[in-house]
Order: structure tokens, then C-alpha cells, then sequence
């Protein structure tokens, strides 16, 4: 083979693995960009008034996010109570059964409900909830949260449910354990760091849902910790602040979106600690 | 007490369409070590899962015939109860990797909601780590993780953590076959002990681990029950000529 030919095989080398750093570097940027944005703009109003305060009419100056941290609170828990007894319940089911017709549905259906856009499952649950129960809810809203997070909590549960050993299973039959007790006292904890990661990564995915609120939980300037009631939320007051004409409320805006940055950041790092345990 | 724990009688199994065990009829003495030895895929495992049961696990498994336990039909019973009676050591080590040593072997008992005073577990769990020959090593350390343990000591804790059910059989499937020469004399030394207080069945494929500890040995090729007796005479005078076979290494 020539010299200058290998020469030229050299140079393409280098210029596709320089090209691969490159584009490693620039898939980077728009995370940092985005985080320096929101530092920038929103950390100047956070201080212990805009924790802790309710919204002020227009006009006049302060007021907090107060009731908007303490509905996302509420829903996130209503989301919880709903979705994970329902998705670990199915995810224990999906790693027991691997082949199987209800399991083939069960599968299929999580994988499509994924894929399902939100305002699409928020309009459910206003027909579903909001019509029949005559008003807008904080329950509602949750259901709706939770529903998006069923998917997530039913795949990351079997998955991590089939990597524990037959092994341990047989274990714990062979000392004459029932059944239910071999699944939730060694298999399910066996897996609990998994099964942990999928809810927190799931939390983390709906916290910053908009769409499936605005026909549910619907948002309200008071403090209200009735389930039955409107309540406001994180994204919620950021859509409404930010599309409003006043740069006080813009400045809110700010700082609410950095809080709500910040909460989903410490969730996925929280879940990336839990999963390496 | 009679002299036979375990009574097998035309007993057949199969999964699906394959025929795994053909009409074994054995009768294992009390207070012995059984060997049940046979070349890989002649169903000595399926036989000792059998026992307990927990071929159950495998969706299309089929058995016919009877097992008994003394007198009692262990197909009419509960499997829970018979897994209790006739305890369990796998190949590979499995101590539950969430729980402590000490947890690891009062699990039988906490995993089935059997409340004891705490003085009494103690008892329980130092009695069974002596018999299994594990206490000197790990006395000091029972807050630990049991997969912190190497091999061979993961294996015995398996043992005392069958052992504290205090099981009328002890079966060991090949539970010598993922470790070390050093570990596995250890383990072999442990079931000539463990013998004065149970009865051992011992699956093994090593030919010499049987002889060297077992005082019955059944011989099992393709599924049947070629010969069982005495080991010594087993081993040194063989009536069937599949055994002389194996035994000389003609196939295995």
C-alpha cells in the first residue's frame, strides 16, 4: 500500500473522531444554555417571602409561590398514592409472567399509554372526573399525573424485577414461604433500588406537566389543601405568569421555573445515587 | 421411629412431552447420607425436587406414582408444609443478599411470620451456624452482609439457614459443584456431622464425592433407578452392568 494512501486514512480518522467529540460536546449545550438562562433570570427573585407568600393581585409589588409548591406537593402525592401500588402490582405481575396473554396486554397497553400525548390524558380525566364531579380538582389533576406515571413505574419495576436471581426465589420456597411473601419479602426488596429509581425518574417526568392540568387541577391564587378544590401548581402559575402582560409576573415566572429546575435535577440525581446501590 | 424417611413408589415425571423420571421405586434410610449420582440429564435433580416439591414451579411438570413422607402422602400434602420438613441446599450459593448472616438464618422463620422471643432465634441461629460448621468464622460478625461471605462459607450459611427449620430431610443438589477443592472438603466433612441429626439425600455427578461420603447410593441413568444399596458394595461390586460401566468411566 502507498504512504500517502495510509497518510489519507489517518486524516479520516482523526477528522471522525474529532467530529464525535464535537458533537458529544455541542448535545451538551443546550442543557447548560438552559440552566444558565434560568439561574440568570430566576435566582435574583428567590428569597424566603416568595417560598412562603401567596400570589399578589396585579399592581402590587412581592407575593410568593406558596400555594403553587404546596398543589404540586398535593398532586404529586395524589399521583403517587395512585399510580404506584398500580404499577408495581403490574410490574410484579409482568416479571412472574413472562409469556401469557394478560401479560402480552399488559405490556403493550403501559408501552402505548407512554406514548399517549398529555393533553390527550388530561381531556380523559376532565371527562372522566371533572364532568361527572362538577368541578375542577386537585384530584382530578393528580389522577391525571398519575396515569402518565403508571408506564414508567410498570416498566422500570419488571425490569428490574427480572434481573433478581431465580436463585433467591427458590430459596425462600424451599424454607415453605408462601408465595406472596416470597414476592414482597425478598424478591421485591431485592429490587428495591430499581423499583425506587423508576418512581423517582417518573415523579421527575410529571412534575413539570402542564397540559394535563389545565383542565383539572386548573389552578387557583389561594391556598387550598382540598382535594376536591382547584389548586394551583409549579408549571400552572409558570404558563399563566409567563403569558401574562405584567414583568413583575415575568420575574415570578423566573423564579418559579428555577425551582421547579432545581426539584427535577435533585430527582434524577437522587435516582442515579439509588440506582447505583 | 421407623428406619425409611422417604418412600418412593412407581414414581414417573415429565415436563411437557419429555419423560424425565420412569417408575422409581426407593426407600431412603433414616439418619444417612443417600447418594443419588448419575450422569448429567438422568433426572437425579428433578428426583430430589420431587421431594419438596418444588418441580411445582415449572408450569408443565407431571408426576405420577407416590412419595411419602413416613407415613404421610406428599402429594396430599400442603407444599408449604412439606418444604418445611424437607429442606433444600441448591448448587450455586443463595443467601438472601438484603438480609444479614444472622437474618439469612432466621429467615425460614420471619419470612413465615413465626414469632419467637429474641432469646430463643439466638439459640436457634448459634445452633444451626455450630451445626454447619460456620460459627467460629462468622460469631463476630452476625450483623453482616451474608454476600459478604466467600463460597464456601455462602454455602454453609445456606445450610444452617435450611438446617434452623429443623427439617426431617436435608436435600443437597450438587452443593459442592461451584466451589473450590478446599471448600468442597469442608462441605463434604460437614455432611459425615450433619448425618448423626438428619437425613442427608446428596445429588452429586462426582462419583468419588459419593463414595467418599454417602452410606446408600442410588445409581440413576436416563431417567431410571439402575441400582441402590450400600455404597461399599455399590462401589466395589456392582450388580448392574450400567453401573460397573459409569463407575469405570465407560460414559458419564
Amino acid at each position: 500500500m502507498k504512504a500517502n494512501n495510509i497518510f489519507v486514512r489517518i486524516i479520516k480518522d482523526r477528522v471522525f473522531k474529532g467530529a464525535a467529540v464535537v458533537f458529544s460536546v455541542l448535545s451538551i449545550l443546550p442543557l447548560l444554555f438552559i440552566l444558565l438562562y434560568i439561574v440568570k433570570n430566576g435566582i435574583a427573585v428567590i428569597n424566603w417571602q416568595f417560598l412562603t407568600e401567596l400570589p399578589k393581585p396585579v399592581g402590587e409589588i412581592g407575593g410568593g409561590i406558596a400555594n403553587a409548591l404546596v398543589g404540586t406537593g398535593i398532586l404529586i402525592l395524589i399521583a403517587c398514592l395512585f399510580s404506584i401500588p398500580l404499577g408495581v402490582a403490574a410490574g410484579i405481575y409482568l416479571s412472574e409472567h413472562r409469556t401469557g396473554k394478560l401479560a402480552y396486554a399488559v405490556r403493550l397497553s403501559a408501552e402505548v399509554l407512554h406514548g399517549i400525548p398529555s393533553i390527550v390524558i388530561g381531556i380523559i380525566a376532565y371527562i372522566w372526573l371533572v364532568v361527572p364531579m362538577g368541578m375542577f380538582s386537585a384530584l382530578s389533576g393528580g389522577i391525571a399525573l398519575g396515569i402518565m406515571m403508571l408506564p414508567v413505574i410498570v416498566r422500570t419495576t419488571e425490569e428490574t424485577l427480572k434481573l433478581v436471581p431465580g436463585t433467591l426465589k427458590e430459596a425462600a420456597l424451599a424454607l415453605g414461604v408462601p408465595y406472596y411473601k416470597t414476592i414482597l419479602k425478598v424478591i421485591l426488596p431485592a429490587g428495591l433500588s430499581g423499583v425506587l429509581t423508576g418512581i423517582l425518574l417518573s415523579i421527575a417526568r410529571i412534575a413539570g406537566e402542564t397540559a394535563p392540568l389545565l383542565f383539572t387541577a386548573f389552578g387557583s391564587p389561594f391556598m387550598d389543601v382540598n382535594i376536591l378544590k382547584p389548586v394551583n401548581s409549579m408549571p400552572l402559575l409558570i404558563f399563566n405568569y409567563a403569558t401574562s402582560p405584567y414583568p413583575e409576573w415575568h420575574a415570578l415566572a423566573w423564579g418559579a421555573s428555577f425551582v421547579l429546575v432545581v426539584f427535577v435535577l435533585t430527582l434524577n440525581i437522587l435516582a442515579k445515587v439509588i440506582s447505583r446501590k | 421411629m421407623k428406619s425409611q424417611v422417604v418412600r418412593v413408589e412407581s414414581f414417573s415425571a415429565s415436563f411437557g412431552e419429555h419423560r424425565i423420571l420412569k417408575n422409581i421405586n426407593l426407600s431412603i434410610p433414616k439418619d444417612k447420607v443417600t447418594a443419588i449420582m448419575g450422569p448429567s440429564g438422568c433426572g437425579k435433580t428433578t428426583l430430589i425436587r420431587c421431594m419438596n416439591r418444588m418441580h411445582e414451579l415449572i408450569p408443565d411438570a407431571q408426576v405420577t406414582g407416590k412419595m411419602f413422607l413416613y407415613d404421610e402422602d406428599i402429594y396430599s400434602m400442603n407444599p408449604i408444609l412439606v418444604r418445611r420438613k424437607v429442606g433444600m441446599v441448591f448448587q450455586r450459593p443463595n443467601p438472601f443478599p438484603t438480609m444479614s448472616i444472622y437474618d439469612n438464618v432466621i429467615a425460614g422463620y420471619k419470612l413465615n411470620g413465626i414469632k419467637l422471643p429474641k432469646t430463643e432465634q439466638d439459640s436457634i441461629v448459634e445452633d444451626a451456624l455450630r451445626k454447619s460448621a460456620l460459627w467460629d468464622e462468622v460469631k463476630d460478625a452476625l450483623h453482616r452482609k451474608g454476600t459478604f461471605l466467600s463460597g464456601g462459607q455462602q454455602q454453609r450459611l445456606c445450610i444452617a439457614r435450611t438446617l434452623a427449620m429443623k427439617p426431617e430431610v436435608l436435600l443437597l443438589d450438587e452443593p459442592t459443584s461451584a466451589l473450590d477443592p478446599k471448600a468442597t472438603s469442608h462441605i463434604e466433612e460437614l455432611i459425615v456431622e450433619l448425618k448423626k441429626s438428619v437425613t442427608i439425600i446428596l445429588v452429586t455427578h462426582n462419583i468419588a464425592q459419593a463414595a467418599r461420603v454417602s452410606d446408600f447410593t442410588a445409581f440413576l441413568y436416563l431417567g431410571e433407578l439402575v441400582e441402590f444399596g450400600p455404597s461399599k458394595k455399590l462401589f466395589t461390586v456392582p450388580e448392574d452392568k450400567r453401573t460397573e460401566e459409569y463407575l469405570t468411566g465407560k460414559f458419564g
